[in-house]
């Protein structure tokens, strides 16, 4: 339905410091795609993407609703730039969205998380380079963790939340964490590839 | 950067640094970006910005133009006053500058667009 933005230029010497779209990309905006009714109802006003990497999820999100401000973020400065040339434009370099909480509390429609997923030793988490892209540390969770909490304060009273993650992030556990928050977790889509089990995940304010 | 961009970033994420808001802008270069002129957007959008920080930082960086400097009643929306809205929140771009804490001076870079928020370690 939706074409798939042109990366080519990541080939480029440039940018190989920033993380290729790659299976956990195109799940994304698979999901994205078949999402897009219920999007469509919401109608994002403000999209937020913490870690766009490339901004190919950014890229296709502004395609999908063209009137949207879409925020991007990420920690490694040269994904940023190559975000940029793929015309995600609204680009800020930081460490978490937290430079961004306090004004756009409660005012995130749509957010959009691909976090460093990876099981890795926690001394890999945490870089700048493109090692931040995917070293996750301990059941892949230590980024994923940190940025939970802040989910419910960012989103609008109908916002959701879209995350990427594998089967050892431990999805129960996640969907655990949430409701906490009175939010409720479905899965939009999984699928194999290699030895990552990958599912998208939706979450959204329980309101019943 | 756009000024609306702008208008959602704090400094608070600095060690000791309470508000952080809003961050000073010093320009070296400024670029009008066309972007296309949807009014349903601005109107949802309007509730969501701070729009005396961006009167602000719109005259500070000389590009308020016939802005007016108190939001006008919702019912004097009118399309003079929604195209420069849209001027403003959208096609004037910050390419060049800096972002500076209001509390403690510590400059953000601005550069290509993209402001650098990033922190060393002890500032945090």
């Amino acid at each position: 339905m939706f074409e798939t933005p042109d990366f080519s230029h990541l080939r480029d010497k440039e940018f190989s410091e920033v993380y290729e779209p790659a299976e956990d990309s195109f799940l994304f905006l698979n999901s994205l795609e078949d999402e897009f009714d219920y999007l469509a109802k919401i109608k994002p006003t403000i999209v937020l993407e913490i870690g766009c990497g490339s901004g190919i999820i950014s890229t296709f999100v502004k395609r999908l609703f063209p009137f949207s401000f879409c925020i991007c973020t990420d920690i490694n400065s040269s994904a940023s730039k190559a975000a940029v040339i793929s015309a995600a434009r609204n680009l800020v370099d930081l460490n978490a969205a937290s430079p961004l909480e306090d004004r756009l509390s409660g005012k995130v429609d749509l957010l959009l998380f691909n976090p460093p997923y990876v099981v890795t030793p926690d001394e890999e988490v945490g870089g700048r380079n493109i090692s931040a892209a995917w070293a996750g540390g301990e059941k892949g969770r230590r980024i994923i963790d940190k940025v939970l909490p802040h989910v419910p304060n960012m989103l609008s009273p109908l916002g959701v939340f879209y995350m990427v993650v594998i089967k050892e992030n431990n999805i129960d556990e996640i969907e655990e964490k949430m409701r906490i928050f009175n939010m409720k977790m479905t899965c939009v889509r999984s699928t194999r590839t290699g030895p990552e089990f990958l599912s998208v995940l939706k979450f959204t304010f329980d309101r019943s | 950067m756009k000024l609306l961009t702008h208008n959602m970033l704090t400094s608070n994420i600095i060690k000791g640094v309470t508000k952080g808001y809003p961050l000073k802008i010093e320009c070296q270069q400024i670029e009008i970006v066309e972007t296309e002129f949807n009014k349903e957007f601005l109107e949802k959008m309007i509730p969501k910005i701070d729009y005396g920080v961006l009167c602000r930082a719109a005259d500070q960086i000389g590009h308020l133009g016939d802005l007016p400097k108190v939001l006008p009643e919702t019912s004097d929306y009118n399309e003079e006053f929604m195209k420069e809205l849209h001027r403003v929140l959208l096609k004037v771009e910050i390419k060049e500058g800096n972002l500076v804490c209001p509390e403690t001076g510590r400059k953000f870079p601005v550069s290509n667009g993209i402001p650098n928020m990033l922190l060393n370690e002890e500032e945090v």
